[in-house]
Parts: C-alpha cells; sequence; structure tokens
C-alpha cells in the first residue's frame, strides 16, 4: 500500500447545514421509557431505520439537547418522534425542530393512536414513507477526509489498550487531523493526573485556558464522588492506579496540538484536534454521573456530529452504536481472535511486530474512510445500536427551541 | 521462548507483560534500558514487572509519567500492582482486591 492516495473520496449525502452524511437514516426518538417498547417494535426489521430514545418523564434540556443534536446528525435523513402523551418532553417540538433544520420529521401520541398495536402500524406507515422519501431526495455529494468528524472512545482496557490500542487510533487521529479532519476525544475524567502534559498540548493560550478550566473540574468532581474511572475488569487487566489509565487513554489523542473543549452536543467549529467535555457542571439538582458507562460516552461523541466512533477495547466488549457505524478496536491480539465477530481492527499486531505504529494508523484511517463509503461495521452487521441517554447537567446556551410543553 | 514484557519510556521503571509469564527469565522489549530481566514471581499479562529497586515512597513511572507511588519496597523482579504501588489521587485504590480488582470496601452491602 502506497502511503497516500487510498483515501480515495466517496460519495456522501448533503445535508441542509452544509454537513455531509455517511449514512441516510431514519431516526426513531422516542420521550418517555413508556414509549420505548413502540419505538423499538416500529424499527424492527426495517432497514436503515434506528432508535434513540430518553427514559425520564420529567424532561432535562441536556437530554434534550442530546437528542436533538442526534436527530440532525449528518447521517440522519428523517425523523419520526414517537410520545406516550403525559410526559414533560415533546415530540411534537421534537420533530418542529428537526423540520426546521430540513429534514421531514413526523411525530405522534400513542395514547392517541389508540395504543400499542395501531402506533406500531402507523409508525411502520410513517418510516416506510420517510425512508422512500429521503431516499428518492437524497442529494449525493462526493465525501473526503476534510468532511470527516471522527470520535474515539475507550473501555473494557487492559495492558494492551494504552500500548496499541490508543495509540494506533492516536497514529490515525494524527493523519486524520493533517488531511483537515475533525478528531474528537473524550473522557476527562481519564485525563486525571496529566494536568501538565494536557496543557503542553495546548494549540492557543485560550485551548490552555480551557483545558485547564475542564481538568480541574474533572478533578474535582471525581475527588467529591469518591469514583475515579477505573473498574474492578482496569485492575484485573492489570492496570493499577487512574494516573496509569489516564496516560493509556490520553494516547488516542495522538500528538496534534488540542484546538480546545467543545460540550456534549455541540461539533467542533474548525477542523483538528478537540477534547469534549462531558463532565455535569454544578446544578440545584446535582445529578449526573460523568460517564455511566461506554455506551453513554460514545453517544456523546456521536452528538459532535461524528459519522464514524472508533471504540478501543482491550478485553473485549461487544457494543455498538445508533447514528453512527462504531469500529472496534482491540491493542490485544488474543481478544481480536476469541471475539472475532465483534472485533474491527487487529492493534495488536504491532506489539508482535507485524506492522509499525504508523503503518497501523494508515491501515484503520483506510477501514475508517471504507465505512464511511459503505462498508459495515461489525456491530452494524450483528445489529448493536446500544444508546444511553441520561439526567445530566450542563451549563450551555438556552435552548433555541424548547421542546417541553 | 520466553515470556515477553514491554518498555514504553526510556525513563520508566516499570515494563509491562506481553505474555503470561512464569517467574525466571524474560524478554525486555521496547525502549529498554537495563540488562537481562528475571520475573521473581509469576505475573499475568498486562500486567507490570518492575525494572529497578524501588524504595517505598518513590515514585513509579510508565510513558515516562508518575502513575503513583510505591506503599513498600519493590525489587527489580516484582510484580507492582495494587499490592506495592498507589494512587496518588484515587484514595480507594488500595482497598481493591489484589488478584480481581473488586472492591472490598463495601462488602458490607452484600446482605
Amino acid at each position: 500500500m502506497s502511503d497516500a492516495g487510498n483515501y480515495a473520496p466517496w460519495t456522501g449525502f448533503l445535508r441542509p447545514d452544509g454537513r455531509k452524511g455517511v449514512r441516510n437514516l431514519v431516526l426513531v426518538v422516542y420521550t418517555v421509557e413508556c414509549a420505548q417498547h413502540v419505538a423499538h417494535a416500529i424499527a424492527a426489521h426495517e432497514e436503515d431505520v434506528q432508535v434513540i430514545g430518553f427514559p425520564g418523564c420529567y424532561d432535562n434540556a441536556y437530554a434534550i439537547r442530546l437528542m436533538l443534536a442526534l436527530a440532525r446528525h449528518p447521517n440522519v435523513g428523517a425523523v419520526l418522534a414517537v410520545g406516550l402523551g403525559c410526559e414533560y418532553t415533546q415530540p411534537e417540538k421534537i420533530a418542529a425542530t428537526v423540520a426546521a433544520s430540513g429534514r421531514p420529521a413526523e411525530w405522534f401520541f400513542i395514547q392517541q393512536q389508540g395504543g400499542t398495536v395501531r402506533s406500531i402500524a402507523a409508525g411502520k406507515e410513517h418510516v416506510r414513507r420517510l425512508r422512500a422519501r429521503i431516499r428518492a431526495e437524497a442529494v449525493a455529494v462526493p465525501m473526503t477526509l476534510a468532511d470527516l468528524v471522527i470520535g474515539a472512545e475507550c473501555g473494557g482496557s487492559d495492558g494492551s489498550s494504552g500500548l496499541a490500542g490508543n495509540p494506533v487510533v492516536g497514529a490515525c487521529f494524527d493523519l486524520l487531523v493533517a488531511a483537515g479532519g475533525r478528531a474528537v476525544f473524550e473522557e476527562t475524567v481519564e485525563m486525571i493526573g496529566l494536568r501538565d502534559h494536557l496543557l503542553s498540548r495546548a494549540a492557543t493560550p485560550e485551548a490552555a485556558r480551557q483545558l485547564a478550566a475542564a481538568y480541574d473540574k474533572a478533578e474535582t468532581y471525581c475527588r467529591e464522588v469518591r469514583q475515579f474511572s477505573v473498574s474492578p475488569g482496569n485492575f484485573a487487566g492489570g492496570l493499577t492506579t487512574i494516573e496509569e489509565k489516564s496516560l493509556g487513554a490520553f494516547a488516542k489523542g495522538g500528538t496534534q496540538p488540542i484546538q480546545g473543549i467543545i460540550k456534549v452536543s455541540e461539533a467542533p467549529p474548525r477542523p483538528g484536534l478537540w477534547i469534549m467535555d462531558s463532565v455535569p457542571d454544578s446544578h440545584f439538582m446535582q445529578f449526573g454521573y460523568t460517564n455511566p458507562n461506554d455506551t453513554e460516552g460514545i453517544i456523546d461523541l456521536i452528538s459532535a456530529g461524528a459519522q464514524v466512533v472508533l471504540f478501543v477495547t482491550g478485553r473485549g466488549s461487544v457494543i455498538g452504536s445508533p447514528v453512527a457505524p462504531l469500529l472496534k478496536v482491540t491493542g490485544n491480539s488474543a481478544t481480536f481472535r476469541a471475539l472475532s465477530d465483534d472485533m474491527d481492527f487487529d492493534a495488536g499486531r504491532v506489539l508482535s511486530g507485524e506492522v509499525t505504529l504508523e503503518q497501523a494508523g494508515r491501515e484503520l484511517l483506510q477501514l475508517v474512510r471504507d465505512t464511511a463509503a459503505g462498508a459495515m461495521s461489525q456491530p452494524e452487521r450483528l445489529g448493536h445500536r446500544e444508546y444511553f441517554i441520561m439526567y445530566k447537567h450542563q451549563d450551555t446556551p438556552a435552548l433555541a427551541a424548547g421542546c417541553r410543553a | 521462548m520466553s515470556a515477553r514484557c514491554f518498555q514504553i519510556h526510556p525513563l520508566d521503571n516499570v515494563a509491562t507483560l506481553l505474555d503470561d509469564a512464569p517467574s525466571g527469565p524474560l524478554a525486555l522489549l521496547g525502549n529498554s534500558t537495563g540488562g537481562p530481566l528475571s520475573a521473581r514471581e509469576s505475573i499475568a499479562r498486562g500486567h507490570k514487572i518492575a525494572l529497578v529497586d524501588l524504595a517505598t515512597g518513590s515514585a513509579v513511572l510508565k510513558f515516562g509519567v508518575r502513575i503513583g507511588r510505591a506503599t513498600r519496597p519493590i525489587a527489580r523482579g516484582d510484580w507492582v500492582h495494587l499490592h506495592n504501588l498507589a494512587s496518588d489521587v484515587d484514595l480507594r485504590s488500595g482497598t481493591l482486591d489484589l488478584h480481581t480488582g473488586a472492591p472490598t470496601d463495601t462488602d458490607s452491602a452484600y446482605v
């Protein structure tokens, strides 16, 4: 393989806001747990129809922003919002906000449709009509690496993650950023112990100020809740301290300067490498864990408009994601063999000396390009579409259009 | 073939096992500086081995960065984990089960 020229342009879907998608999906969005079964039944066995939703009945600005960021994601062409009929979060306002973005959108309440059976039938009619419409009206557009936002997360980490899995993602990010793309990683609670190292990577004094504020918030949060982001599986896998895990996790950020901090549901405003802050800000309700599980972090990255997300898992996670394909990278070749149906990329070949870090980074970027061009990731093939949207508070500008009655 | 371990940064005083290792000689790969290395006990893949003798309180370095401090004397070739290395920030790390990593400070809740 030559070093350049393999990342040939491919065809994507142009959205009204100018962003480009790599899938053309109908997204079913439910507005309370009580509508969850109906939403999933509507999407069952329907090609290119996926589901997200929020379980809470009482609404939350963070969760509404997150649902709207996913509903107006570049990979999404149309939306059906489904509510029960009693909850605070309003499917009609979700549909109206999505429609204002230039996407076709429908909504209904299950109570008004006459219950489960009629709602599923009506919902299937809606999603089939929406799918036919976005397929017929799709605006094909050439895409290159400069059009991509790529997220990176790690979970189920072991001793290989910091040695191979995350550094290979870092090498891939370096190439993506050099090509004019946007790279986003998060987990500031997994940067604990690295304050000076983090600030030394800032692209500008303003970026350094943002990084210092996000770092200090994360460390304060961990100390106050007395919980650091390490799990029994990490310890069993050979990681001993949060500082050690942080260094391994931070390796997925590569070596490019960090442009600044974005919050959940914010798109990176310029090309380059960005860190997402998903830690709750202080609020009178005090609710919100920072990273309750891997899926929550992946959904956060997708909310930034990431069209493809890289997930580094040494021990071997089997999850996938809706809206954006997830590519599963492991630095542990034994895990790659043992969970072969689930894994997309074996970064452990760096440790065995089969490939260099740079070669592996190029191969991974090629896989990103091919997935963006339409090749299915392993989780897509298996039907894994886990999502997790929860109560949280972050200080952000007021919503342009609230979705509460 | 002897089991392998990997030193990430030249300044590091621990290396990471790439294979499960019984006690005995090891192949040291990566940015290694020292001479022949031998494990003083069996060490699992992914876990750490000391590359030098470390006094109580001294910094443990991996990736060239401090990942915590020795909580007891550590000899070259020892397994380095929860029993002899503690975080500088996470006060809970010293209470975890050495082999499974499971928490022990919440055992009274399982009733």
